[in-house]
């Protein structure tokens, strides 16, 4: 088996796990899918500079020299990827506490009843619902 | 002279600069955390004059301020575009009306690269447009209800001219970050159950999007070994094979990511949930968003195929919004749908391409922006005003300025709905016209003009309802009613107007804005000239060729890894 197939084979198959768990109904699991995508995403990136063995992006010396742009942008990619990861973690989280129910569609809240007391009281006073909370 | 030389010389990258310095500012000028996005009922008016502190007082006139700024240099970009060839000035690649503005002054393909052409010049200035009066509208009080609203909202700005502005397509990707991650924020300002609902919605499409976009631009660069649209478009007619069918894949790629920030039809569902749960002045603002996704479509595959499926696709999404509109139940949700209505439109007149078709596009588009902005800030004039209601479409009592609330709503649906003397009109009369050649005339034809019925319909009802449709006051609440049926502060209706006359006003200044639209349409006609226009800011036409990088050494080094990648990359070794 060649590195190509190896990594493609899984880039895909880190790809139809983050899918499958994007397609889930709660939020915890579309949370680990979209970092899974990521992830695969990220080594797609990576690959589409071509695979290289012992090839550092440096001049000079006697070896080969991998393309250093796909690095660069991974690194991005990687960044900008870990903070938005970051911040669906906590919107998940804050969702959670508002609905009191981790579906993504909200199903299964029957008016914050399922809010615990101490959820409650963590969360300060239920803020209004948008329609009614104007200026 | 020197800082005005200076200020021209950097003009170009000054609309990303000044909102992220502000940003910076306004971070640093901190809010005092007041009802941290717990805000209950009546926030508003229990914290009027003590509640406000001088930090807040002074982050507001900054935030002000800086968008006035922003609204100048946009005007100042707009000028010098449109200006004619002889606009005199020895900046690098001012060469066929296109301002290049090399970062670090690093040569064309390799570095980044700002481009101001006419385009991105009005869309400058019609983001800019767009953000003071919604930032006005929001300084009213919608700003106390969550932290950082201000900071956020420069960001936001800085990201959507960044997009605008960026010659690369991983810049883009960038700059979509930016203002995606304050959208998240923004969408979410307020909160309420409705909104955390919707907005983790937005947020995980919005991740996979990006996902979607990662995988597009890095084929991109594997196939053609540049990121550079303008280097791109030189380079398209060498690729041939099996490469040019990979390089369509990842056209297509990004066509399902601009298509989802735009809201074409099969990825439209998102944006009347999102938008309706979001803040009135938020929602106004992301009615550039849309834009955005429209915007990089027109930009990406000028330079990459234009893709066959956009126009049926682009038809599909007027039918689906103007139906939808037809059956939303709230104010914001009707607006949301016109939203999806209008880009719609605009798509159609993309995907029809020529110059004309495409002077059409950018004239309705600007008009739209105005108006649907403008409506979604009516909306929430009119729910202040109806007791008990709010927002819904049912019958309440009537709202405390019916007169004035009602030439508001005429003159947005008139335009919205393209009635004959307001500029909606004139944009699809333009785009008519361009279609009159093309194959499929009869179907354009009877779509926009189709969904502008349906349109006028929905917005006939959403009036009538609210103005004509009145319950009476109940007397069991009295109090409530008198309490809410206050009229709207002028600040507050000034800035609605703003947006609504601009759409109006655009009738009057047909004229010079279609042969400046007429122009941008022929400077994007003509790709090769405005690619060349970008890379001869570093001295020849033709840049020194990129290619996909194989593994030939680089002259002058002494390396054993040159030859046949395929041979090399397998893990031969």
């Amino acid at each position: 088996m060649t590195m190509e197939f190896l990594v493609a084979t899984g880039i895909g198959w880190i790809t139809a796990c983050g899918v499958y768990l994007l397609l889930r109904g709660r939020t915890f699991p579309v949370v680990i899918g979209l970092s899974l995508l990521g992830y695969g995403v990220n080594v797609f990136i990576f690959a589409m500079g071509r695979l290289w063995m012992a090839a550092p992006p440096l001049l000079g010396g006697d070896h080969a020299i991998a393309d250093p742009l796909p690095q660069a942008l991974v690194l991005t990619a990687i960044v900008i990827g870990f903070a938005t990861t970051g911040f669906i973690i906590e919107l998940a989280l804050r969702a959670r506490h508002e609905l009191g129910t981790d579906q993504v569609d909200g199903q299964g809240a029957a008016d914050g009843d399922g809010v615990d007391a101490s959820v409650e009281s963590v969360c300060g006073a239920r803020s209004a619902d948008s329609g009614s909370a104007r200026p | 002279m020197m800082p005005m030389d200076f200020l021209s010389l950097h003009l170009p990258v000054l609309p990303v600069l000044l909102p992220a310095v502000t940003a910076i500012a306004l971070l640093l000028i901190g809010d005092d955390g007041r009802r941290s996005g717990l805000a209950g009922e009546g926030s508003a008016a229990d914290s009027a004059p003590g509640g406000v502190g001088a930090r807040w007082k002074w982050a507001r006139r900054l935030a002000l301020l800086s968008t006035f700024l922003g609204l100048l240099l946009a005007a100042r970009l707009v000028a010098d575009a449109a200006g004619a060839g002889a606009a005199g000035n020895a900046l690098a690649g001012s060469s066929a009306n296109v301002r290049v503005y090399l970062l670090g002054n690093w040569a064309a393909p390799f570095g980044i690269v700002l481009v101001v052409d006419r385009l991105a010049a009005l869309m400058l200035l019609l983001t800019s447009c767009i953000a003071l009066p919604v930032l006005a509208f929001a300084c009213d009080g919608w700003d106390a209800r969550g932290r950082h609203f201000h900071a956020l909202f420069q960001f936001q700005l800085m990201g959507l001219n960044g997009a605008f502005l960026t010659g690369d397509l991983f810049n883009l990707f960038v700059f979509f970050e930016v203002l995606l991650i304050s959208s998240y924020v923004l969408m979410t300002h307020g909160h309420g159950r409705e909104r955390f609902r919707a907005g983790f919605h937005y947020v995980g499409l919005n991740l996979l999007a990006s996902a979607l976009f990662l995988i597009g631009a890095s084929l991109v660069y594997a196939i053609a070994g540049t990121l550079n649209l303008a280097d791109l478009t030189l380079r398209l007619p060498q690729i041939t094979g099996p490469d040019a069918v990979l390089l369509k894949v990842a056209g297509l790629v990004l066509l399902v990511v601009f298509g989802f920030k735009a809201a074409v039809m099969p990825l439209s569902l998102w944006l009347p949930a999102t938008y309706s749960a979001a803040s009135a002045p938020v929602a106004a603002l992301f009615a550039i968003m849309t834009k955005v996704g429209v915007y990089a479509i027109v930009r990406v595959h000028a330079a990459l195929w234009p893709p066959e499926v956009l126009l049926p696709l682009a038809l599909a999404t007027s039918v689906v919004g103007a139906l939808g509109a037809l059956s939303a139940a709230t104010l914001p949700r009707l607006v949301a749908w016109l939203t999806v209505a209008s880009v719609g439109t605009v798509l159609t007149a993309v995907a029809m391409g020529g110059a004309a078709a495409l002077s059409a596009a950018m004239f309705y588009l600007v008009n739209s922006t105005f108006v649907i902005a403008g409506l979604f800030l009516w909306c929430e004039l009119v729910a202040v005003q109806r007791a008990g209601v709010g927002d819904r479409l049912s019958p309440a009592p009537g709202v405390a300025q019916p007169a004035l609330l009602g030439v508001l709503l005429l003159a947005g649906a008139a335009s919205a709905a393209g009635l004959p003397p307001l500029p909606g009109f004139i944009g699809k009369v333009m785009l008519l016209q361009a279609s009159s050649t093309h194959a499929w005339a009869a179907v354009i034809w009877a779509v926009v003009l189709g969904s502008g019925l349906l349109a006028l319909v929905a917005l006939a009802r959403a009036g009538s309802t609210v103005f004509w449709n009145t319950a009476p006051r109940l007397a069991s609440e009295p109090d409530r009613t008198q309490a809410s049926a206050v009229s709207a502060r002028l600040a507050l209706l000034l800035c609605t107007g703003c947006l609504l006359g601009a759409g109006v006003l655009m009738s009057l200044f047909a004229e010079p804005i279609k042969r400046y639209t007429d122009a941008a349409a022929a400077q994007l006609g003509d790709a090769p000239a405005l690619a060349q226009a970008v890379l001869a800011a570093q001295g020849g036409i033709h840049p020194k060729a990129v290619q996909p990088y194989l593994g030939a050494p680089p002259p002058g080094t002494d390396s054993k890894g040159s030859g046949d990648p395929s041979l090399d990359a397998g893990g031969a070794r």
